[in-house]
Formats: C-alpha cells, structure tokens, sequence
C-alpha cells in the first residue's frame, strides 16, 4: 500500500495494486509449500564431499556439517511449518468460532462460562501453556498441533462474540424475528454471512503467531521430532556449530522464517483493509 | 487519599485478588489432571537409567511412598494442601525442593526480565513519541517499518544473530552459560554476571519494544489530532515543549499499563533467550522440567508463571486505577 503512493500516473489505483500485491505474495507463499512438499529428498542427502561450506551459487545457504543443502532444508522446513501453521491456526479459529458464538447466543451463564475461559488461558504464559500441553501429549506431531490449537483461540473468540452479540441487536435481526423466521434461519443468513469475513481475516492472523510459536516449542526440543526438517529443529542443531563460525547455518533458516511470517501478516492485513471499505483509503 | 476512596481502592483490590484464586485454583486443577494423564511415568522418570536394577516390589514401594497408589482426587488434594503449605515437592533432575530451585532461578530470571523490561519500555516509548511527532515523514516510516518486522521475528533466531555477532564474530562475550565455568557460585562478582546478562537482555529489550512504539504512536497521533492540542497549535507551540505540556501525560499512562500487561510475553521471551544463552533463569528450568520428564518442577513453574502474569496484570490494573482519576469516578471495577 506505501508502495502505491507515488504510482498516480499509472491506471491502477492504490487499491489494484494492494490486490496485484497481495495475489503476488499468496502464489509466492503457495509456491514454497508447494516446493517443499516436492523438493527431492536426494537434495538433503548426506554428503561428505561437500560438508560445511559457505553460501555459493551452487549452495546457496550454504552446506551443514552432513553435506546437506541448507536451502532444500530451509524450503522443506518452511513447508512443513506452514502446514502445521494451517493446522494449528485452522483449529484454533474453528474454537473461537464456536465458544464466540456460545458466549453471544445461549445466555448470560455461557457468556460467563467462556469469559472465564478465555481468562484462564490468558493467565498462563502462552510458551509455558505450549510446554504444559506439548509434554502431556508426549511431544512429537501431536503435541504441537494440539497445543497450537488449544492456545491461540482466545483473542478471537472475543472479536467473534463481540460481532455476534452486535448482528444480533440489530433491527433487522429483530424484524426478521418478528417476521417470524426460525434462529436456525436467522443464523444462517444473517448472522454467518457476517461471521465469515471476520472469521478468514481472524484466521489470517492468527497464522503468524501460529508459526513463530511451532518454531519456538521445536526449537527449545518439545516440538516435531529432530528428524523433520523443520526450522526449529535446523536452528537448535545449529547452536552447536556457531562457535566454530558457521554463521550460515542460523542465519538463512531464521531470515525465511522472518520473511514467510512477514508475508503472511502483510497478506493478512491487506485483506482486511480491502474487506472494510471504509479503511481502503487510508 | 480520603477514605471513601481508600474503601473503593480495597474492594477492587478485593475482587480482583477473588477472580484471581478461582483461575488460579482452575490452572492448579487443570495442570495437575493434564500431567496425570501425560504418558510419563513417574517412577521411570525418577530412576531413569537404572530402571532395569528395579524390580516390580520396590516400583510399588516408591509408587506407595509417593502416594501414587491412591485416587486421583486424593493426590490431587494432596499435591494441594501441601502447596498451600509452600512445600512444592522435591525436583527429580536437580534433587532439591522446588521452591529452593524456583526461588533461586528467580533472582537470575529477575535481573534479565526487569533489564529488558525498562530497557524496552523506554525505547518503545520514544520511538513511538517520534514516529507520532513525525508523522508520514521517513522517519516514522522505518519505525513502522522496524516494529511490524520485529513483530514477525523469532526471538530464539534474535538470539542466535547476537550470539553469532558479538560472541562468535567479536569476541566480546561469552557463548553460553550464566556464569563462568569452574567458579563456585559464591565467588561469582557482580561484573561478571552482568557480563553474562547483556546479551540475553539486549535480544530481549531489541523485540520488546514492538508492541509499545505502535501503541505509543497510535495513541499520541490520536491525542495530536484533538482540539486542545489544536489550539495549542494556534498559540504557537509546536515540537518538543507541545509534546512535553500536553502529549506525554496522555500517551504515558497507556504505555505504562500496556508494559505491565506484557509480562506473559516478557516470560515468554525470557525462556527462549534463556535457552539460547544458557542463562540459568526460570526459562530454563521450564524446558529442562519439560524436556527430562521432571513433573514437581513443571508443575510448580506453571503455577509461578501463573503468579507472575497475575501479578503484572494486577500492578497496570491499579496504575491505571491509581494514577488517571477518570477511571474511578464511574463505577468500581
């Protein structure tokens, strides 16, 4: 959208080219799962020969102390991220979405019920609630999945409820009442159909922390297994090897990582400046 | 402070300390049940290695020691009323009482997050006065910028950057540890121990002051835009003497509440940089009880975490409540 400024001259206005951008970054982000999904595993194969080099053209971040290519990983890595990321953000939004819309439609002991809720997973530190969960669980897929999707739901559980609770007061919620039209009805048509941009745009957000947090419960051993290529797993092996100077083997990994959750954030949020027609021009 | 209001400073504080003992009973319950059903067993964790030498007698005589033999309730009940008491049972890695290690962690996890926490908050709070005074410029640009990127950024790969640039590359600092090796810790010197803390302190002061700088900047382009700062304005005051009489009362206060609000990320952060620097904090304890299976520890750090978000929600709550007066002339909370 900065970018846009100075682009009067062209025939696009700011907010083609916010959708121009945006479509941009969802193929880019789409384009590295995709490519990790597909990526040869030969790529990450042992190699003696070429063990512990810096970034080249050949490598280009460079190779670790197995001879692995630190770019196929670092791809791979991201891919595998992105998907926990779907999975954890995707139930975590499916949790707010249902407690939201209890809180605001079955009265004021569920309202209750929920607030305290939220309140109780807010109290704990969301990385030591991870831990807690994750280590119930045993580790591994599971546990980070679960724990993703237990800890992120707070925040939007109450933009859900507050959204609900407005619809729901408003006058043509009462007359359609009036008219005699059945809840089910009116939750369909006009309470869902509001729901649902708020609902994409929440879980559009949520996908960053999602991320950052899988990373973190990785990186500190009670994520995805040391087996997966994930960036967590890369990060923490590197520790070992920063000593001897092989700054590659942290920097590229973690600068992805950065960049992806960076993209997705700006996806989001261009999102939802272009959803809310009021703040398009800003 | 009359009496009237030192009643209603009370009864908030009342109701606030109430709301806190049901979560606080809630997570205790919560976690309690979480890791009795965890596939961890206990007995294996405690003899570890040596678990072959043990027959199945001496498992049920540890178990019965231990009270594993009982009803859930009654463990739970157990594991409750000797908490209450301040005994928090005794650690299985580090082979001492739990309130000893967390106690001792504390201090170390104390100096780093309060380090990072003023440093932070002070820094955010500037940045965000510039970027509101300079509004649209570039300036404000790169602080936006800086921050949303700060926002996307792994605090663990932060503290590896550090490490890689003034431990490896410089030379400056040491690369792991909280104190030097081979040194009781008695003799341990303050220099030497603030050695040992900048880096921690500094990877978390650099991500911390995201989150103020955008709220500060937000906040005070809001009170720029009201009439009295426009006719203030038309008086002819502008830049620094305009902020200082009529902006910084009315950014500080949000700012300083949003800090204290802040301590779960505060924690958050301190055990990854913790685990990044091998800094003997809370953090750390917190993975190694996780990682080794050591449940008296986890579980005691759940519920000292607990406290301390609790407590630093409860300090912006009378901040606010105690320093800006509109906010007690409504209703009490």
């Amino acid at each position: 959208m900065r970018q846009a400024i100075q682009t009067d001259r062209l025939a696009l206005n700011r907010r083609h080219w916010m959708i121009f951008f945006t479509i941009f970054a969802a193929v880019f982000l789409a384009l590295v799962v995709i490519g990790g999904t597909f990526l040869n595993p030969e790529r990450i194969a042992t190699n003696f020969q070429e063990k512990n080099l810096a970034p080249s053209l050949h490598h280009l971040f460079g190779t670790d102390w197995l001879g692995r290519d630190m770019f196929s990983r670092t791809v791979m890595g991201l891919s595998l991220s992105i998907k926990v990321g779907l999975i954890g953000a995707i139930g975590s939004t499916f949790i707010a979405v249902s407690l939201g819309m209890i809180a605001a439609t079955m009265g004021k002991a569920a309202d209750r019920i929920v607030s305290w809720l939220i309140d109780l997973f807010l109290s704990v530190p969301h990385l030591v609630a991870l831990i807690l969960i994750a280590f119930t669980l045993g580790g591994g897929f599971k546990g980070v999945v679960f724990g993703l999707m237990l800890t992120h739901w707070p925040s939007l559980a109450r933009v859900i409820r507050a959204e609900v609770m407005q619809v729901r007061s408003s006058e043509y919620v009462k007359i359609s009442k009036r008219m005699g039209k059945s809840s089910v009805w009116i939750a369909a048509h006009h309470i869902f159909p509001h729901l649902l941009p708020q609902m994409i745009i929440g879980f559009l957000l949520l996908f960053p922390h999602v991320i950052l947090h899988e990373a973190a419960v990785t990186f500190i051993g009670l994520g995805l297994s040391p087996h997966e290529p994930a960036i967590g797993v890369i990060l923490s092996e590197s520790m070992k090897y920063l000593s001897s100077g092989m700054w590659w083997l942290a920097f590229f990994p973690g600068l992805s990582l950065l960049l992806i959750v960076r993209i997705f954030d700006w996806v989001g949020e261009n999102i939802r400046i272009l959803a809310d027609p009021t703040k398009a021009h800003e | 402070m009359n009496k009237r209001m030192l009643q209603k400073t009370g009864t908030f504080l009342l109701l606030k300390s109430i709301r806190m003992a049901t979560l606080l009973i809630a997570i205790c319950f919560i976690s309690f049940l979480l890791i009795k059903n965890s596939p961890i067993d206990p007995i294996r964790a405690y003899i570890g290695a040596d678990m072959l030498k043990v027959g199945p007698e001496q498992r049920e005589k540890i178990a019965a020691y231990w009270g594993l033999d009982e009803p859930l309730m009654v463990q739970f009940f157990n594991w409750g009323s000797s908490l209450l008491a301040g005994d928090l049972g005794t650690s299985m890695i580090f082979r001492r009482p739990v309130s000893e290690i967390i106690q001792e962690r504390f201090m170390n996890s104390l100096i780093l997050m309060i380090t990072a926490w003023v440093i932070s908050g002070v820094l955010g709070f500037v940045l965000g006065v510039v970027a509101a005074m300079k509004k649209g410029t570039w300036i404000d640009r790169i602080i936006k910028w800086y921050c949303f990127t700060l926002a996307s950024t792994p605090t663990f790969w932060m503290g590896l950057l550090t490490l890689i640039v003034f431990a490896v590359w410089l030379g400056w600092f040491p690369v792991g540890l909280g104190v030097p090796a081979g040194v009781l810790a008695q003799d341990v010197t303050l220099a030497e121990r603030i050695h040992h803390l900048i880096l921690p302190a500094l990877t978390l002061s650099i991500l911390g002051v995201a989150n103020v700088a955008l709220h500060t900047r937000q906040k005070l382009i809001d009170v720029l835009a009201s009439d009295y700062v426009l006719f203030a304005r038309a008086k002819g005051e502008k830049g620094f003497p305009l902020f200082w009489k009529h902006g910084l009362r009315n950014v500080a206060l949000p700012a300083i509440t949003l800090q204290f609000a802040a301590f779960s990320e505060l924690f958050g952060g301190a055990v990854l940089a913790e685990q990044v620097f091998s800094y003997p904090g809370l953090g750390q304890a917190t993975v190694e009880a996780g990682l080794r299976g050591d449940v008296p520890l986890l579980l005691g750090l759940v519920i000292f975490s607990t406290l301390f978000v609790f407590v630093g929600n409860l300090l912006a709550d009378i901040v606010t409540y105690l320093v800006d007066p509109r906010t007690r002339e409504g209703k009490s909370l």
